[in-house]
């Protein structure tokens, strides 16, 4: 009768084809505090306490939040290849 | 099969809407005041709040948040009801819209008034016809008992339809005249509207993530469903409302015909097309002109959508179609170009009356229906 | 009742793919509005970035139950369904999360008809400060001074107060909130959630796009606004008004960072003198006067 939608990754697409800058962890540095995940706008970061983090590049924007708001710097921004 | 408990009264058209909207038990009900409407709206507050009728009434800031809350309610899985004119529609206008691409089943009593301005509260069509393009259903009533009876079905047939349904009940002269009227019992009422299904047009419930509305990626699924609601859930709707008809009828004594009512047009070579309370001044006219010898007789348009293209179709068998309209657009009479749009051979004359409130009754019918089949009128007839 | 973040559900909310902009701060709300009430909330979504970041159906980029509503309706459409839903027997919260835009101007008088009729609902005005979703118009939420592209030479007016006005209506429970302070939103939310009535949260949300500024830096600029004094914390319960913390410190003017610290991270405010910037600190001052006088007015109850 109507037509309904249903949650769904992608959306809007492959998103992680957005980002100039792609955040990557230095899990030796990470403090498993979980500040990244929680404030991680795409939910692309995975978090389980003792086994730190994941993050899903396919989808992952590249805002670098995470970057930011990291208390001991573990994530840096790097500039994506071909940029 | 008529019952027994039959409660014989007079009422209002207005009365009739709301003991009608009562009887049918809505959940909700959420209207603002505007002439001449507000005597449905405060039955129905004086109902709910001595108890009368269990249902949340709400008293809204304006007419768009009327329509938004009964729309809100029906897509929840709710009954909805709510009521207004003129002006209140078009400030709902929006609203009206969603509701029907959103297949909410609401019911709507529209007491018809003119748009201005000026102000005025008198009778005219136009307000509710404003409505026919968005896919609401749009039922006209002739007397205060079609009135009742046609809100009650309404109810029936916006649920199995799944469209949301308006009543047409003309300013003033129908709703603030008092006629005769016979209530079923509430037993016959519950019997003939079957439950409300929680999930037409959806099930909308927390923890079942589903969404309506977010933008398409490919629009041939939005134009699929508006063809899908606006066209063929209206052609759909003719057999639910004829059902509708059909087993009030049983369970009532009253049936009314379907889509339209044929008033002795069997030996006619003539015929007067109308909509609405004037309908029975129309009728005294042609039973008039019968009298007279003059082989002409009158088809009333009781549901203006869906439009009744196969009984307007059968209109080409007459001489000279006379269609009134009792409002008016920068193309001449609605009903008249409709009815015009469908017809091949038979002579239209389309007569604008009545709009602004003017008063239009059986002599003015009389003298006009028999200009127009002299052939004294041109196509187009303005009587103002 | 704050959290263990650990403790949080896992459960994606927002899911990853979805059309909103890289880094926006409204997100981030919505992620805890999940966290916090997913499972037991149905949303309204007027016309705004929200009913455009769900992205495309047949998918939806948001996983909860949400009715997209025509642009001033929301708080209407919401009243309708908790109505149903006392009716029907069904238990849940309806939830409004319109963006300023569509609860200060075009949606307000619908907001306030809910709020005098203390219809139950908990409705979330996200404020990224103008219209957003059509390309960065001024709203009336827009603070003075900020560049949009109808307010180029910076917005004349002051921003009109939202969740004042809410209170002002006597409703059960108002509040400020911001995305910098998750824990805070979160509480509000479960606070919101237990009690009948109208229930209004105004949620401070960063916009890379239409703030001009780096989306890395969002969660930091909702936190300077709030350390700067520009964003109050307070909270109205019961026709009594307080303060929340850390604004609890920066009621001493002393105590906040100098404005330009926000300012300066946002390109809307790159063309501000310094006379604007002194005008604008003490314009935030006067608020606070306000929001204090208010504090200390409003009746207490035991």
């Amino acid at each position: 009768m109507l037509p309904l939608s249903r949650p769904a990754p992608a959306s809007a697409g492959v998103t992680g084809t957005w980002r100039t800058y792609k955040p990557v962890a230095n899990l030796q540095r990470c403090i498993d505090c979980g500040l990244c995940w929680l404030y991680c706008p795409e939910s692309v970061i995975d978090w389980e306490k003792g086994h730190k983090i994941q993050i899903d590049y396919m989808y992952c924007k590249g805002c670098g939040i995470c970057a930011d708001v990291c208390p001991v710097k573990a994530i840096d921004m790097m500039p994506e290849e071909g940029i | 099969m008529k019952a027994l408990t039959v409660q014989k009264t007079s009422l209002t058209g207005n009365y009739a809407v709301a003991y009608a909207a009562k009887m049918a038990r809505p959940h909700v009900i959420a209207a603002y005041p505007i002439t001449p409407q507000t005597s449905i709206v405060e039955k129905l507050a004086e109902f709910v709040e001595k108890g009368e009728l269990n249902a949340r009434f709400i008293n809204v800031e304006s007419e768009f948040a009327a329509m938004s809350v009964v729309y809100g309610a029906a897509m929840a899985g709710a009954r909805a009801f709510t009521a207004t004119s003129s002006h209140g529609l078009l400030y709902m206008y929006e609203a009206a819209w969603w509701t029907a691409l959103s297949r909410a089943p609401v019911v709507m009593a529209v007491v018809t008034r003119t748009i201005g301005p000026p102000w005025n509260i008198h009778v005219e069509h136009n307000d509710i016809l404003t409505l026919r393009d968005a896919g609401w259903i749009i039922a006209m009533a002739e007397t205060v008992q079609e009135t009742f009876d046609l809100t009650v079905q309404a109810f029936r047939i916006a649920e199995s339809a799944a469209l949301p349904t308006a009543v047409g009940v003309d300013g003033f002269v129908l709703s603030h005249s008092t006629e005769p009227v016979e209530i079923p019992p509430q037993e016959v009422v519950d019997k003939y509207l079957p439950p409300r299904r929680p999930d037409v047009p959806m099930l909308f419930r927390p923890g079942e993530p589903v969404t309506f509305g977010n933008l398409p990626s490919d629009n041939k699924i939005h134009a699929r469903h508006k063809v899908a609601t606006v066209y063929e859930a209206q052609q759909e709707a003719k057999r639910i409302i004829n059902q509708a008809d059909e087993e009030y009828g049983r369970l009532t004594g009253r049936r009314y015909g379907g889509l339209v009512e044929w008033y002795r047009a069997s030996d006619a070579k003539h015929i007067v097309v109308c909509a609405g309370a004037w309908c029975s001044d129309a009728k005294h006219a042609v039973d008039s002109l019968k009298a007279r010898g003059v082989p002409v007789g009158l088809m009333r348009v009781r549901f203006v959508r869906p439009f009744p293209r196969e009984e307007v179709a059968k209109l080409d068998q007459f001489e000279t179609v006379v269609v009134y309209d009792r409002d008016i657009t920068p193309v001449g009479g609605i009903l008249g170009l409709e009815v015009k749009a469908v017809l091949t051979r038979a002579r239209v004359v389309n007569v604008i009356a009545g709009i602004a409130g003017v008063d239009f009754d059986n002599r003015h019918f009389y003298e006009t229906i028999q200009n127009a089949i002299d052939g004294g009128h041109r196509d187009l007839v303005f009587v103002v | 009742m704050s959290f263990r973040i650990d403790q949080l559900p896992k459960k994606k909310y927002v899911v990853p793919g979805n059309a909103a902009c890289a880094g926006c701060g409204m997100m981030i709300g919505l992620k805890i509005l999940g966290m916090a009430l997913g499972e037991e909330a149905v949303l309204t979504i007027p016309a705004s970035c929200a009913a455009v970041v769900q992205g495309l159906a047949p998918k939806s980029g948001v996983a909860m139950p949400i009715l997209n509503v025509p642009f001033a309706s929301a708080a209407a459409v919401a009243t309708g369904i908790a109505e149903a839903y006392r009716m029907l027997g069904v238990k849940g919260h309806v939830v409004v999360w319109a963006g300023d835009g569509g609860t200060a101007d075009i949606g307000f008088g619908t907001v306030s008809g809910a709020a005098e009729r203390n219809s139950n609902i908990i409705y979330i005005m996200y404020d990224n400060e103008a219209y957003m979703n059509t390309g960065i118009q001024r709203s009336s939420s827009t603070p003075r001074a900020a560049w949009t592209a109808t307010t180029p030479m910076g917005k004349r007016e002051k921003k009109k107060d939202v969740a004042l006005l809410m209170a002002m209506h006597g409703v059960p429970y108002v509040a400020t909130a911001s995305i910098a302070y998750p824990q805070d939103f979160y509480r509000k939310l479960k606070r919101a959630s237990e009690m009948e009535g109208f229930k209004f949260i105004h949620l401070h949300t960063p916009c890379p796009p239409g703030w001009r500024h780096d989306p890395a830096k969002t969660v930091e600029i909702a936190k300077l606004a709030v350390e700067t004094g520009a964003w109050i914390l307070w909270e109205y319960e019961n026709g009594q008004l307080k303060l929340n913390p850390p604004s609890t410190i920066y009621a001493d003017k002393t105590r906040r960072k100098p404005l330009k610290e926000y300012l300066k991270l946002q390109g809307r405010f790159a063309h501000l003198t310094d006379d604007d910037v002194k005008m604008l600190e003490e314009e935030i001052e006067a608020k606070w006067q306000t929001v204090l006088a208010l504090a200390k007015a409003l009746p207490q109850r035991p």
